[in-house]
């Protein structure tokens, strides 16, 4: 997002009472993290501390302070999921990219998270990679689907 | 447009538009349906009906959720009621030429009941449907949300211009409270008492807020409705705020839930464009604006005070609760806030009366309600039963029993903290919203109580609750103590961090659960367990500690001995904490096949092909791929 967009938004939101959480969500949609200069600079159009700022973007679970990876995967660690076998679909994700949860491959392709339900919990256990929701998700579907979404990305 | 009689009009003209008799294929496109390649489906049979140049005569409408999850990709072929489940884009073609251009049903895509083997043509003859009773889901899947027309051709918006033209204010919150309506968001307090006492609270502006947070995993419900039906709840909303005297309006969502968002957004502004929401609402005089919040994603901010500091821009954090959000709420204004299926509800009571709303349910509980059915049932999905319905009748009848023929062992109805009782016989004396919180709380039903009505009375005197909605069948592999230590470690991620016996206590809590399940469990630990419980359970701030040792309570009361078993013998019965089992291969069963060879991601598996194979403990990491894969019942979980 560059300056001109973000003052654009600030301006936008600078007269909504408690938008500021708002901003954040648009800021975290587009660039799916919260990069310190656009805090910085929100910070500044708006007249909000930035420590204010990052204990809204740390309280909340949408937030992410880091970049993620090209492909985003999330693993749903849901009740319903979680009584379907949810932990080994996130172990095997974890062994598969080689990564902890939270954390993005070297060559930046994957990033894995977990979240507490993905509303599809009549599949469980459920993934979404980029959006896309795949159910009944078992420790060989992982490897396929890490596979395609390499090919995709031409690797 | 003015009035019902503009309405009707509207309606009425929709309805000439539209041929009774004509051809058309709803298509469930629930977040449940979509990940089994609902979408796909669509598509597919759009390119049929183009190949045999029937677009523009056949129309294929998406849908929201349906509820039979379980089966989907899913479509329903109107007029007849054709059901087809579990489709694949590759039978498009089939049902285009055969069904829809001969009339000819297909009986191989037809839903075949697994216990009797025959198959069904309608919906409505399937054991699944045959017990509940669809009225707050109703049109789910019958509307595509995102055109307005679909729901004023069912009548939609009529019980708004009724409340606003043909009732006063305080008519609508007596009509409200003698219906017996209850907060489906898991406090179950009366939703009338809680209107009267944000109407007679003093201070302008006032405000009606809708929590669709839908915080608690393993329940869908709330997010279902939002998607397949946003103008219910707009309009259920209507009602309250002109009930109320408030003018502004909030809907809390999450904003991880894009398509709710989406359709709720639409919904909104087709209402505005429409003047039923807005100005001079339909020409009454009366105003009412409604915004989304899109919720950042924490669980304690559907706690309603929590959920009321994050729409204000703030972390979400609750507060104490000797002030009540009625009178204070919002800006410390006064302040009403219910549940997406308590608002949901309002334009039904209003539409057919209360008379007709309470003879549905029990004496204490009336109407319906909508559950998550997940887990190890059979028939997953989301079902509307009428309460005081059994649990029994729920799990078996309508969820087809537990899967793959085990065992049942417990349901886990109210979320990781959801699942709140109230019994308020003494009535509208205590200012509403604010006692729900402290009896909040999950719990677990053992199968000896699975005969018990769901009502919200019922299931608190067994012990239970009902929570918000999810119900979250366990089958025998389910181990209890590690169904405690999830719940506890879910909160301790969750828990907001103001208070600290939330935030220490549940941390040590899970703490003694970790050491249980690594089999260093330790004499005295369930004891310290239910002590630290109550102290939790008593000094917490909100609702998130203070239910918070529930999962762990119940399952001691009920499950007392999988505990011993982990603390004394280092032994998991369920053979699901990891540290406690072990893999290995029986070589009599073992016919040397390689499946378990090519599936071990670590390679811990060593042997020829036709040899019976081994494996080293060493590199296991216990992930039971092999157990899966093998066909001969060889590997050996202990
Ligand atoms: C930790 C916590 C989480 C909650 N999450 C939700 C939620 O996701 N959705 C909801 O409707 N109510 C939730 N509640 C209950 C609300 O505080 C409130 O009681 C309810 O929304 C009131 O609406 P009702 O009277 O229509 O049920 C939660 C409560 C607590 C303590
Ligand atoms: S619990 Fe995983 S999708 Fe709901």
């Amino acid at each position: 997002m560059d300056i001109a967009t973000l003052d654009k938004l600030c301006d936008r939101y600078a007269h909504e009472r408690g938008a500021i959480v708002e901003l954040l969500q648009t800021i975290q949609t587009e660039e799916h993290y919260l990069p310190r200069d656009a805090l910085e600079r929100v910070s500044a159009n708006l007249d909000i501390p930035l420590s204010q700022l990052y204990g809204l973007a740390t309280f909340y679970r949408a937030f992410s302070l880091k970049p993620v990876g090209k492909h985003q995967v999330l693993c749903c660690t849901g009740t319903a999921c979680h009584v379907r076998g949810a932990k080994r679909v996130v172990d095997h994700f974890r062994r598969v990219l080689g990564i902890e949860i939270g954390e993005t491959t070297e060559d930046g392709l994957f990033s894995l998270h977990t979240v507490n339900c993905l509303g599809a919990c009549a599949v469980a256990p459920v993934a979404v990679i980029d959006g896309v929701c795949h159910g009944e998700m078992t420790a060989a579907n992982v490897e396929k689907l890490v596979r395609q979404y390499r090919s995709r990305s031409g690797e | 447009m003015k009035g019902i009689e503009g309405l009707k009009a509207w309606q009425a003209a929709i309805q000439e538009q539209r041929d009774p008799d004509a051809t058309w294929i709803a298509v469930c496109a629930g977040t449940g349906c979509l990940s089994q390649g609902a979408a796909d489906l669509a598509a597919a049979l759009r390119e049929a009906l183009i190949r045999h140049s029937l677009e523009g005569k056949v129309e294929v409408k998406e849908t929201g959720c349906r509820g039979f999850c379980e089966q989907g990709p899913l479509i329903v072929i109107h007029p007849e009621g054709i059901f087809y489940p579990q489709l694949k884009a590759a039978d498009a073609e089939r049902i285009v030429s055969e069904t829809i251009l001969r009339k000819q049903v297909i009986e191989d895509l037809l839903y075949q009941d697994p216990v009797t083997g025959r198959r069904h043509i309608h919906e409505g003859d399937i054991p699944f449907y045959q017990k509940q009773m669809r009225l707050v889901c109703r049109l789910n899947g019958v509307i595509d949300p995102t055109h307005i027309g679909d729901y004023i051709v069912h009548g939609g918006y009529q019980a708004a211009a009724k409340a606003l033209f043909e009732m006063e204010p305080v008519q609508i919150v007596e009509e409200i409270k003698r219906s017996g309506l209850r907060g489906r968001g898991g406090g179950g307090f009366p939703a009338g008492v809680k209107w009267e006492s944000c109407r007679n609270a003093h201070g302008e502006p006032k405000y009606v807020i809708c929590n669709a947070d839908a915080g608690d995993p393993g329940a869908f419900m709330d997010r279902s409705l939002l998607e397949g039906n946003p103008h219910s709840i707009i309009e259920g909303m209507i009602i309250g705020a002109y009930a109320i005297g408030s003018h502004e309006g909030y809907v809390y969502v999450r904003n991880e839930y894009p398509l709710a968002v989406r359709n709720l957004q639409t919904a909104i502004e087709r209402a505005e464009a429409h003047n039923l929401l807005g100005d001079n609402i339909l020409e009454s005089g009366f105003d009412f604006h409604l915004k989304i919040n899109r919720g950042g994603g924490a669980f304690v901010c559907g706690e309603s005070t929590a959920l009321m500091a994050s729409i204000e821009g703030r972390v979400g954090e609750p507060r104490a609760k000797y002030v009540h959000t009625v009178e204070s709420g919002l800006w410390n204004k006064p302040t009403n806030l219910n549940n997406v299926e308590t608002w949901a509800n309002v334009p039904l009571v209003i539409e057919h009366g209360a008379d007709w709303f309470s003879a549905i349910g029990t004496e204490t509980s009336k109407g319906t309600k909508v559950f998550s059915l997940v887990g190890h049932v059979n028939n997953t999905g989301l079902v509307e039963v009428p309460m005081g319905i059994t649990l029994r009748e729920v799990m078996f009848d309508i969820g087809g029993g537990v899967r793959g023929g085990r065992h049942f062992k417990a349901v886990q109805t109210g979320g990781p903290s959801g699942g709140t009782i109230i019994v308020d016989t003494t009535g509208a004396a205590r200012p509403a919203e604010d006692r729900d919180e402290h009896e909040r709380g999950p719990a677990l039903v053992p199968e000896s109580l699975i005969d018990l009505p769901v009502d919200f009375e019922s299931l608190t005197e067994a012990g239970s609750m009902m929570g918000s909605g999810g119900m979250i069948v366990m089958d025998e592999t389910t181990c209890m103590v590690d169904v405690a230590r999830y719940f506890l470690n879910f909160l301790t991620e969750e828990s907001c961090g103001k208070c600290t016996p939330c935030r220490e206590g549940i941390r040590n809590m899970l703490a003694i659960l970790e050491r249980i399940c690594d089999g260093r469990g330790q004499e005295g630990d369930i004891d310290l367990l239910q002590e630290m419980s109550d102290t939790v359970a008593d000094t917490s701030l909100c609702a998130l500690g203070g239910t918070a040792p529930n999962p762990v309570l119940s399952t001691i009361r009920y499950f007392r001995p999988e505990y011993e078993a982990h603390i004394r013998d280092r032994r998991c019965p369920a053979g699901v904490c990891t540290a406690l089992i072990e893999y290995s291969i029986n070589a009599t069963k073992c016919t040397g096949c390689h499946a378990c060879f090519k599936a071990c991601p670590t390679d811990a598996i060593s042997g020829e092909v036709k040899a019976a194979h081994v494996i080293s403990t060493a590199k296991c990491v216990k992930c039971g791929s092999c157990l899966d894969v093998c066909k001969f019942d060889a590997v050996v979980k202990q």
